[in-house]
């Protein structure tokens, strides 16, 4: 699988949804800035490619973890996302009742296991569902979402073991985008993320994150190599984060840990403006991309709504779901 | 006397220790730019190589503070949010609660494990437990749970000069609160309770995060004749049950409030000795105002349900003080 393969109505679809991902995520930002959130959010702006490049190869079958990031794992993995927003709102209406929030949205329906306030949390989980794909004889695969700060957590390298030991059909997507909350990533990773695999006999793969073709032509080699058998590959993609760690961080932090200069550069390369011209490229007209984003900008706004106008849980609801 | 924030009063306190002692070092994530503020300024003052911003990998984090401790260095080992000790649990656990008696003290272990607990600002369970229970639990670990920017001083630079671990567990969101912070060398010893109000008719035990609504339940049971001994512990280990069965003794009535789950929290720690050293104290039942079993949700309005506040205070200490003792 290379990234020339892909068709043109492939690489449309996929803009489509990184844009409904970015979409989502600006509207995030404005409603958090006016207080209308209740929670914290952590946006997934300049790292869209990603999750939709990935997760246009699995099916609702096929198991993805998420990171407190995670806003665009979902966006990417489901069509339906008024309840994730919704959730984020903390509704009743929302995926998880209210429960979880932005770090816990889920939809177990679709194959999403969920976001996850743990960094690194979604490691060990992903790696039992590969397990449980694997004993029940299905060909399902289990993706994880991780970034280059949860590359720190010595689950990673528990889980390339036994991922090795096992040929678990597992694909490790470690998302490197330059900062671990405010350490910038070289200050507190040594090496290079990617050949962490090397020493467990696991492919690893560093891949430009902000091309979704290349995203798409990697994790599409990569699934394909764990439903067959083949086992687990850990891919590094390198992204850049376009917003703070957390909306509103400037309003806490009394020094800088990257200048708008950098931010600013970083951003011609981001990865809306990398499909759009590759979609010129392929001949798709501008008309035909504007389409899209008009359709994306309808059911983006129908969603806010939704969440808007849902109600609050009864409070009640606070006692419910701890056992089965 | 200055009104200072918590965290400016526990970032004082670390300062005014590093100058003391310079053997203390500080390992932690984002130490450096110290998003809760606690830390700020220290790299600054005192260099990277005793304030050391480690990679996110708490296993490591609180494992290395008990093989530095053991070895020379006072660690203060600053794992940010509490649920952030479960990922770093093996070490304090396994080693830290236990490798000096182990050794048959032969090591000192002057740890400050550093967290902040508790919820009421959404961000749901995975960034909102009150984990001081499972730390009770371990033995061989103190605890600190300042109420108020002067106790966290005082208490802090206490816990810095114990020769043990310690955490210093500061409710979330607290942080910017104001209050009187005593200039220069203050220390609280560990174990020594305040009792924040004076009053006869009920005994209310508040920890850490809970000593603000008690405050409030305390005025609300005042307008309505009650008059609450209201009883900060401050540190939970070791607990100064000296002055809550003083107090006990003259109200014959507790309710112990704590933001931890209920089930084995230091409420319920507090309820059991204090029944089994004053029952014959009691005129009613013990009442303990907790968490249900279950974990924080995110929506508001979940999370106001399962967090007492000052009004489950209120209603709890009106069960019991009836006249007469019983219970309605
Ligand atoms: C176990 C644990 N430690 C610390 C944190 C606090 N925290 C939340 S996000 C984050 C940085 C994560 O960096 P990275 O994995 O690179 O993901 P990114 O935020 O860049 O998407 C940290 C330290 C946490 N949530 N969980
Ligand atoms: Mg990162």
């Amino acid at each position: 699988m290379s990234a020339q393969e892909i068709s043109s109505e492939r690489l449309l679809q996929m803009y489509g949804r990184m844009f409904r991902i970015r979409l989502v995520e600006e509207r995030l930002a404005q409603v958090q800035a006016a207080g209308e959130l209740p929670g914290p959010v952590h946006l997934y702006i300049g790292q869209e490619a990603i999750a939709v490049g990935v997760c246009a190869h699995l099916s609702d079958q096929d198991w993805i973890c998420s990171t407190h990031r995670g806003h665009g794992h979902f966006l990417a993995k489901s069509d339906e996302f008024q309840r994730m927003v919704a959730e984020v709102y903390g509704r009743a209406t929302g995926v998880c009742g209210g429960k979880g929030g932005s770090m816990h949205v889920a939809d177990v329906s679709k194959g999403i296991l969920g976001a996850n306030g743990i960094v690194g949390g979604g490691i060990a989980l992903a790696a039992g569902a590969a397990l449980s794909a694997q004993t029940r004889g299905t060909r399902n695969v289990a993706v994880v979402f991780f970034g280059d700060g949860a590359a720190n957590q010595g689950v990673l390298f528990e889980a390339l073991n036994v991922a090795a030991l096992w040929s678990l059909p597992l694909i490790l997507v470690c998302e490197n985008n330059g900062f671990s909350e405010f350490s910038p990533t070289a200050t507190v990773t040594a090496g290079e993320i990617w050949n962490r695999a090397t020493p467990f006999g696991v492919p690893g793969r560093s891949v430009d994150g902000n091309d979704v073709r290349e995203v798409w032509a990697a994790a599409g080699a990569a699934i394909e190599r764990a439903r067959s058998g083949g086992g687990a590959t850990l891919l590094e993609m390198r992204t850049y984060r376009l917003r703070g760690h957390v909306e509103a961080e400037k309003s806490f932090l009394s020094k800088s840990y990257r200048s708008d200069a950098e931010v600013e550069e970083r951003r011609e390369r981001e990865p809306l403006r990398l499909a759009v011209a590759a979609l010129h490229g392929a001949g798709v007209t501008a008309d035909a991309i504007a389409k899209l984003e008009e359709k994306e900008r309808v059911a983006v706004q129908a969603a806010f709504e939704y969440a808007a106008e849902s109600p609050w849980p009864e409070p009640g609801a606070a006692f419910e779901h701890m056992f089965a | 006397m200055a009104k200072k924030r918590m965290v400016q009063a526990i970032n004082e306190a670390i300062t005014e220790e590093m100058e003391r002692d310079g053997s203390i070092i500080v390992i932690g994530e984002d130490v450096h730019i110290s998003p809760v503020g606690d830390t700020r300024g220290l790299i600054e003052r005192f260099g990277a190589s005793r304030v050391r911003n480690t990679p996110i990998s708490e296993s490591v984090m609180s494992g290395m503070a008990v093989g530095a401790a053991a070895t020379g260095s006072r660690v203060i080992c600053h794992l940010f949010y509490g649920n952030f000790i479960y990922t770093g649990f093996d070490a304090i656990a396994n080693q830290a609660a236990k490798l000096r008696y182990m050794l048959g003290g032969q090591v000192k272990l002057p740890i400050l494990y550093m967290a902040m607990i508790g919820g009421g600002r959404s961000v749901a369970a995975q960034h909102s437990d009150s984990m001081h229970p499972m730390l009770m639990n371990l033995g061989g670990i103190k605890i600190v749970m300042p109420a108020s920017p002067g106790d966290a001083k005082g208490l802090a630079k206490a816990a810095l000069r114990d020769d043990n671990p310690v955490f210093l567990l500061q409710a979330a969101g607290r942080g910017g609160e104001l209050g009187e912070v005593p200039e220069g060398d203050y220390t609280i010893p560990l174990g020594k309770a305040e009792e924040k109000r004076a009053g006869d008719d009920v005994t209310v035990v508040a920890i850490g995060s809970m000593v603000k609504p008690a405050l409030k339940a305390c005025d609300e049971l005042a307008a309505r004749g009650i008059s609450v001994s209201l009883i900060d512990p401050r540190t939970v280990v070791p607990m100064d049950y000296d002055a809550i069965l003083a107090s006990v003794a003259r109200t014959g009535r507790l309710v112990v409030v704590d933001e931890a789950r209920k089930s084995c929290s230091a409420a319920s720690e507090i309820a059991a000795t204090v029944a089994e050293r004053g029952f014959h104290l009691l005129k009613a039942p013990i009442g303990r105002v907790a968490v249900e079993d279950v974990a924080i949700p995110y929506s508001p309005v979940l999370e106001k349900a399962v967090i007492p506040d000052a009004a489950r205070i209120v209603d709890a200490v009106l069960k019991i003080a009836v006249s007469g003792g019983v219970p309605r």
